[in-house]
């Protein structure tokens, strides 16, 4: 555990000034920021729609989500990934990392979780500042209903299930970054998945939820059960469990591909 | 037998069908300064990451300060610092981010990383980013990166690799104080023996993963008797006078002969035998012969 977490320390310090850092921080302030300035901008239009508070705080969400699920966050995923071990096949750095007095399994985890991490400080900022921002709307354009609904409960739900959902493709990204050092590869290899889990998601192929890059868009369609209330809906659906197998199973896969790589 | 930093027994290590080490047994006692001389591919690197664990070897061939590596890894690292290759170096963060982070790894004082930036003469350049440091300077925080836990041995690969005249020398020096002082082990690896002999107390030459050599410096030195270079103005008269008074000539050509020194006197009256002979001698000049000469004297022995 002390390895983990002496590694894990260390990754914050290595990365803090690369891209794939600050990205999990700018990106949901940008697009979170944008999405407000649209709907303060255009505020006359949108009262005129007369939504009541569940509607305009989904339409406010759905904004961002949208985009953010189906795009936005499979490729933050995959360059995430490709950073946080790009970085020790740049510098050729791996053999240091593994010959220093730590577990080694640990040094690996220390970087997976570190990846994690990102994705869960992007996600979590999304939904804080999609909630304070509908809130500060509020208060700028008293028109607005967003006070006759509380949304937190929805959004939790949706942004957790995109976290979870989002695992399959942050594993298979990761992997692919540990075996090949160059940008192309993975990246290209992730552009696929990425188009091809778009489609067969959104066309309803019934077996698209095997495929790990259509379960954050498959998170994101939620059937709403008659009767039911609309923040009624579970957590873990099956793309939550197949994304959650990918995700472990490449775990494990990922550490015996990384400690036979380094033999060279 | 307990008093090696560094011993191997009959190691073996393969890539695939190819042997890359073979049956390697070295020695290496405490506060030793230990010369790791070998061509380029001879398997020196290779070695040295076994010595890391970072290759897995077979169980029972390496022993790092008496203790089995597999099965007493971390242990064993924490007594180990090492240069490997070019130094592995974040270029993204500078100097002294570099070394806080290593500091972090190791969960020692980041005081150390001040300390050692000044030791390896990087402190002016501590703030700036490592990816713009010459290759001498990148060669110096390797260093200062493989010093900064103080382990008891060090194995640096082709530490004086980049670095300027001034630098070597302060390699070398650092090198020297570390043992004599502080009493450390050093492994370093060359390929150069003229860079070993200035420091080395005991040296290993590898070739072809084979051990050829293994001794101390002195030992080395008997076995690569150094030859004389005499300059004249009639090489091949001075050939044959030279020959005639049971000199032993190594290679001649239109400027100058080439014989084996067997001492100073010797030379001397050689020397005066030219001159009364009415040659005229520009230069004589001694030297050791060259790594490749060495490992044919050595090979040819065996």
């Amino acid at each position: 555990m002390r390895s983990l977490f002496i590694s894990l320390q260390s990754e914050f310090y290595k990365s803090r000034k690369t891209l794939a850092f600050w990205a999990a921080i700018v990106l949901p302030v940008l697009i979170c920021g944008l999405v407000a300035f649209g709907f303060f901008s255009g505020s006359e239009k949108i009262l005129k729609m007369n939504y009541p508070g569940l509607a305009l705080w989904g339409q406010f969400s759905g904004a961002t989500l949208g985009i953010m699920g189906m795009l936005i966050l499979p490729f933050y995923v995959m360059f995430m990934a490709f950073s946080v071990n790009n970085i020790e096949h740049k510098n050729d750095t791996w053999k240091t990392l593994f010959a220093q007095p730590l577990n080694k399994f640990a040094i690996y985890s220390a970087k997976y979780v570190y990846a994690v991490l990102l994705l869960l400080i992007c996600l979590v900022l999304f939904a804080l500042l999609t909630l304070g921002s509908g809130y500060l709307l509020q208060v700028l354009v008293p028109k607005y209903t967003f006070n006759d609904y509380n949304p937190a409960v929805l959004l939790f739900k949706f942004y957790s299930k995109l976290f979870l959902a989002s695992l399959g493709i942050l594993s298979v990204q990761f992997v692919l970054s540990v075996i090949w050092g160059d940008f192309l590869k993975p990246m290209g290899v992730g552009f696929v998945g990425i188009i091809a889990g778009i489609i067969t998601a959104n066309v309803g192929w019934e077996y698209a939820y095997l495929i790990p890059y259509s379960d954050p868009t498959l998170a994101l369609k939620v059937t709403r059960v008659k009767g039911a209330k609309l923040e009624e809906f579970p957590i873990f659906a099956q793309e939550i469990w197949v994304s959650l197998a990918f995700a472990a199973v490449l775990f494990i896969a990922g550490y015996f591909i990384l400690s036979r790589k380094n033999i060279k | 037998m307990r008093n090696f930093a560094i011993e191997t027994v009959g190691l073996t290590y393969k890539f695939g069908n190819q042997t890359v080490v073979k049956d390697l047994s070295l020695q290496i006692p405490k506060g030793s300064i230990y010369g790791f001389l070998g061509p380029n591919g001879a398997g020196k690197t290779t070695t040295i990451k076994i010595l890391l664990n970072l290759l897995k070897s077979p169980n029972d061939q390496v022993f790092i300060f008496g203790q089995e590596i597999n099965a007493n890894r971390i242990a064993s690292l924490k007594r180990m610092g090492a240069l490997v290759e070019q130094p592995a170096i974040y270029a993204h963060l500078t100097g002294n981010e570099n070394l806080i982070n290593r500091c972090m790894l190791l969960g020692i004082n980041k005081s150390k990383a001040a300390e050692m930036l000044s030791l390896v003469g990087l402190t002016e350049a501590a703030n700036k980013k490592a990816g713009n440091y010459s290759l001498g300077m990148k060669q110096r925080l390797g260093i200062a990166l493989a010093l900064i836990a103080d382990p008891e041995l060090l194995l640096l690969d082709e530490p004086t690799n980049g670095l300027d005249p001034n630098g070597i020398i302060e390699i070398r020096n650092l090198m020297i104080e570390l043992t004599a002082k502080h009493g450390k082990t050093i492994l370093v690896s060359s390929h150069l023996l003229a860079e070993i002999e200035r420091t080395a107390t005991h040296v290993g030459i590898i070739n072809h993963g084979q051990l050829l050599f293994q001794g101390t410096i002195n030992e080395l030195h008997n076995l690569s008797k150094p030859s004389v270079k005499i300059e004249t103005d009639n090489s091949a008269v001075a050939s044959n006078i030279l020959a005639t008074a049971g000199a032993e000539i190594v290679q001649q050509d239109e400027n100058a002969v080439a014989i084996t020194f067997k001492g100073k006197e010797d030379m001397g009256n050689l020397n005066t035998l030219l001159v009364q002979n009415g040659i005229t001698v520009y230069s004589i000049s001694k030297e050791r012969k060259d790594l490749e000469n060495l490992f044919l004297d050595i090979t040819s022995k065996n």
